[in-house]
Formats: structure tokens, sequence, C-alpha cells
């Protein structure tokens, strides 16, 4: 049999309709995959057992007809989504040994489609973080490797893990969560499919709260058509997420017709960064001429207030952050580490417990809400957010969709970025914006920088018109026809 | 607006987390660099502009204010440090 790894969510799925092989053997192959994954950290909690159960399941539910849309495939889920009875850490010390009695919606949902859990992929801790440096857990090491050189990439964050899983053939897809580019950025970094779906698609029940207003889940996997097949089992209004929209969810896989003719592309001339890397330029205006070849539209646009989106984002998502997280006091789950009081409890609990960024951005946050400055930093910052918003409710009159790069550089190394918070943030430029305004955007494997490494494309669209993102990803994936996959160094 | 020591010690306060005091001084550094980057959001005109709440147009649903569920003491309890009796239990507060 060939390697089942290799195969993508769609193949996989017909392949067991077909009865070429079952779930059973599909899941085997991806358990060992996972195992000889270890150099790469992609997973802190495997869960072999809970997976094998799962695909006999499922092989039992295809024989009595009842196939979900999963049926039977293996996935990744970033340990920020709550697992019922399996560890959940969201990659902190201050969630040790935490076993949720619940199951997140997305995660259940995936599971009433018949899909199987392989594991819990790392992150950045809290998702606070662009190159899953900061987890708890330890670094994840992205499967590519510049061309020449054997030292380690980062994978990108904050699903870095989730990422590194799908890169590396150890899961066929994985669920993300993006509250600034924390699925689309990575995606970018390992050569694969990130889509963040519009804020109030899927729920955010049961996952792990960083920044209420923006935090997404989202899927990952190694084709668009793979993240639609995903996505339309992940989303569905949820009554127990007060934001989860009660809307209808269409057939996304259905919206990939490969037919873009007469669809209009904007493209924002304020992401024609000053000092942007040649590549990305040339790899943006590279996509511009696909969708161009293909029978879009191509229109320039502004959006003005695109400067302002990372400053009011590290104003709003610590902010949020701050009051989500003082849940951790030591008394309902977790670590607690005891002190002379209650409020040395708390504080020792949380000193300890809270890795560096973690604690740099709940002072931020703390601070941005307090008294006497909420006005200036945090209304300011919704404000500004107002103003962004407005700028992609204007540009959307004219256009169907928005084309950018999806980050400025490729994978970097570890702690080239370590020691300004600032440079690591800027990551995140090209993603944030379209967070804040609540947007579908997805990135999409486009080509490879001059060492060899991939580089994404960034596709946005109007709220709850994940169809037209998905068509017009399907229609650049196929012009760049990506098929570069890292050599597999980390089997020894 | 800068932050110093003090302030730093009190913010850390007020989050409830140590910080060592040799740590105040680089994390004031660290946040006022932060800060300061973020001063560049007062070049923004938002005058008149309201502050986005809710990223769809929507509203919060309301819904009836009634149990739903419930009766889960040992799941409720289940993750806690320290518990006694279906009761999370903590250091002691009033002496």
């Amino acid at each position: 049999m060939s390697d089942l790894t290799k195969l993508s969510i769609a193949a996989a799925r017909d392949g067991l309709k077909a009865g070429d092989f079952s779930a059973r053997e599909l899941t085997a192959a991806h358990i060992t995959a996972m195992a000889a994954s270890k150099p790469l950290n992609a997973f802190i909690t495997e869960t072999p057992e809970v997976a094998v159960d799962a695909a006999t399941a499922s092989d039992a539910r295809r024989a009595r007809g009842e196939a979900g849309k999963l049926e039977g495939i293996p996935l990744a889920i970033k340990d920020l989504f709550c697992t019922k009875d399996v560890l959940t850490t969201a990659a902190s010390h201050i969630l040790d040994g935490f076993n949720p009695r619940y199951e997140s919606t997305v995660t259940s949902n995936l599971w009433a489609e018949g899909a199987v859990m392989l594991g819990k992929a790392n992150l950045d801790e809290f998702a606070m973080g662009s190159s899953n440096e900061t987890s708890y857990y330890g670094n994840v090491v992205n499967p590519w490797r510049r061309q020449g050189d054997n030292r380690d990439l980062v994978p990108g964050g904050s699903s870095g893990g989730s990422a590194s899983a799908v890169a590396s053939f150890s899961a066929m897809g994985a669920t993300g969560t993006d509250t600034g580019g924390s699925i689309r950025q990575p995606a970018s970094f390992t050569g694969i499919v990130g889509m963040k779906p519009t804020y109030g698609r899927c729920s955010r029940w049961g996952v792990v709260a960083f920044a209420s207003s923006l935090d997404q889940p989202g899927p990952m996997a190694r084709s668009v058509r793979d993240t639609a097949i995903m996505l339309e089992a992940m989303a569905g209004f949820d009554p127990k997420d007060s934001t989860s929209v009660n809307m209808p969810v269409p057939n996304f896989e259905a919206a990939l017709t490969g037919d873009i003719r007469g669809l209009k592309i904007g493209i924002p001339k304020e992401y024609r960064l000053e000092g942007m890397s040649e590549e990305i330029g040339a790899l943006w205006q590279q996509g511009i001429d696909w969708m161009k070849a293909a029978g879009a539209e191509i229109i320039d646009i502004s959006l003005p207030h695109t400067k302002y989106a990372l400053p009011a984002y590290y104003i709003i998502a610590p902010a949020e952050a701050s009051s989500n997280l003082a849940r951790y006091d030591g008394v309902r789950f977790g670590l607690r580490v005891e002190g002379k009081d209650m409020n040395d409890m708390y504080a020792s609990t949380r000193g300890e417990g809270f890795g560096a960024e973690v604690k740099r951005r709940l002072l931020i946050g703390t601070y941005a809400l307090s008294a006497g400055y909420y006005d200036a930093y945090y209304l300011k910052a919704q404000k500004v957010r107002s103003r962004i918003a407005e700028d992609f409710k204007q540009a959307y009159l004219s256009v169907d969709a928005i084309l950018t790069p999806t980050a400025p550089s490729a994978a970097f190394g570890f702690g080239e970025k370590g020691d300004d918070p600032l440079e690591m943030y800027l990551n995140d430029v090209f993603t944030v914006p379209a967070s804040l305004a609540g947007l579908p955007g997805i990135s999409v494997p486009a080509g490879l920088s001059k060492d060899g490494l991939p580089l994404g494309l960034q596709l946005l669209g109007r709220p709850f018109d994940e169809e037209t993102v998905f068509r017009a990803a399907g229609v650049l994936e196929e012009a760049a026809a990506f098929t570069a996959v890292p050599a597999d160094w980390w089997r020894g | 607006m800068s932050l110093d020591k003090a302030a730093v010690a009190k913010v850390a306060n007020l989050a409830r987390i140590r910080i060592e005091e040799k740590d105040l001084e680089p994390m004031a550094a660290e946040l006022n660099n932060i800060l300061g980057w973020v001063e560049q959001l007062g070049e923004v005109d938002t005058d008149n502009v309201e502050p986005m709440t809710s990223v769809a147009d929507m509203r919060l649903r309301w819904r009836a204010d009634a149990v739903t569920d419930g009766g889960y003491v040992e799941d409720v309890v289940a993750n806690a440090p320290s518990r006694e009796d279906g009761f999370f239990a903590v250091p002691k507060v009033i002496e």
C-alpha cells in the first residue's frame, strides 16, 4: 500500500468510501508518522489509544452506512481546545494537569462527523506569539529548512504545532485558532493552507480564551479543498457562544468552482510596506498576474488606517487577555503555588505559572484598562478599530476579495527575533487588520523563497463570504501549483 | 505617559502577578517600549467615532434567565488543586 499519510483529506475520504483501506489503517499510518516526528515537538500530548478507538468506531459506523463528512480522518487538535478527559494545557505551566470535564463545541462537531483525534498540538503559551517560542512545553520546529543549511527554523505561531504536524504529514489536518494571524502566518511558514473564518462562524465555546472579540477557530490542511471540507464540519451556530452567528453553514467544498471570471480583487496600496523584501513583492505581483490570467479584475484600493492596526491590536488583545486570564488563580484548576495568604497565593501562582510573554501582555492589558488610562488606551484603540473596519467596508463596495502577502518574510531561526517584542509583533502586520475587522482570510502556499522556504499569499473576503474566499483561493492554488514538500530529515 | 518601577509594581499587583524586584526595571523598559509605539494611535482622528464593540452588525442575543443545566458539582471541582466536600478550598481569608 502506498503511504497513506501523503493523501489529501479529499482523497482519503474517497479511498475510505471505496474500501481501499480502513480508518484503522489510515490512523495507524498517522500514529507511526506522529511518533517519528518527535524532533519537531509538534504535539504536547499524543493520544494514540484514543485515535485507535475512534478509528475502530469509525469503521463500524461506515459499515452501518453512517459515514460523516470527516469519517475516519485523523486530525491534530490545537491544545487550546478543551477535550474531555484529555490533558488541555494552552501550552502554559499554569494549566498543569487540567483534564476538562467537557468537550469544546468545535471538536464535538468534528467527532460527530467522524474525525479521529491523534493528539493535542503544541502552540505559543495561551496563543500569544508568532513563532511558537513561548510554549512551556518547548519550541515547535518547522519541518522546512533553508537549502543547504541544517539549522532549525520556527514554524510560526501561535498554531505552530498544528502547522508542523500537517506539514510533516503526521496529521491530515489540524484545528487552529486565529486571534491576529495565528492560523494564517504559521500556514505560510510551513507551506500549508490555513483558513480563518469570519468571527462568529465557529463556536469559541470550550476554546481557552485569549482575546474574546478576536479569537476564531479555523482549519489547517494541505489543500484549499481540505480546509473547505474541515470548516464545514467545524462551523455552525452554538447557543453556548454569545457571539456565535445563527446562519446556515454552506457547502464550502461546492464553492470551489475554479471560475473567478469577473471577480473583483482589490490590491491595497498600504500593504506595500517600505522596505518590503523583494521576493515578497515579486510573489505578490505573481499572485496578481495569476488572478488576472484567470479572468479576475484587479482593482487598486486603499485601506488608509492599515498602519494603526498593529498598535491597536496590541492594546485590545492584551486588555481582553488580562480580563480572560484572571480566572487562573490557583483555585479552580491547574497550578497552585501556596502563599502566606490569599493574595500571596494568587501572585505566586500567576508569577510562576505564566511565561514572560504572557506576563508582559497581561501587564500591558491591565495598565490599559486601569483607572485613568482606559480612555487613552483601550477606548482609543477600539475607536481606531472602528476606522479600520470602516476601511474594509468601503473597499468591499468596489471589490469582492483582497489579495496580499500573508507574512513579511519566510520562516526564521530560533532567537532571531527574540530581543525586541515589537520586531516579533511585525510578523502579523498583514494578518491583524482583517482580525480586527472580523473578516475571513486564507493563506495559500504560493512559492518558495530564494532559500527554498515556502511563502504564502493571503486572500480576504467579506463577512460570512468564505465561499468567495475559497473559490479565489482554489484558483490561486491551482495557478501556483505548489508541490514542494520538506525533506523528512526528522525521521533520522 | 511613561511607567516607572513603582508604576510597574502597582500594575503587577493589580494583575496579581509576582514580579521580582530585580525584574521591575527591565519590565518597565519593555512596557514603555510597547506603549511608546502605541502612542501613534493619537494620530488617528477618532472624533465622533464609536468604539467597535461587535464585529458583525449584530446585537448580543438575549435568552431567558432560566436554569437549563446543572448538578455537576463533581465535574466543577474535579480539577481544583484543593477541594473539600464539593467546595473549592482556599487559604483562610478571615481571621
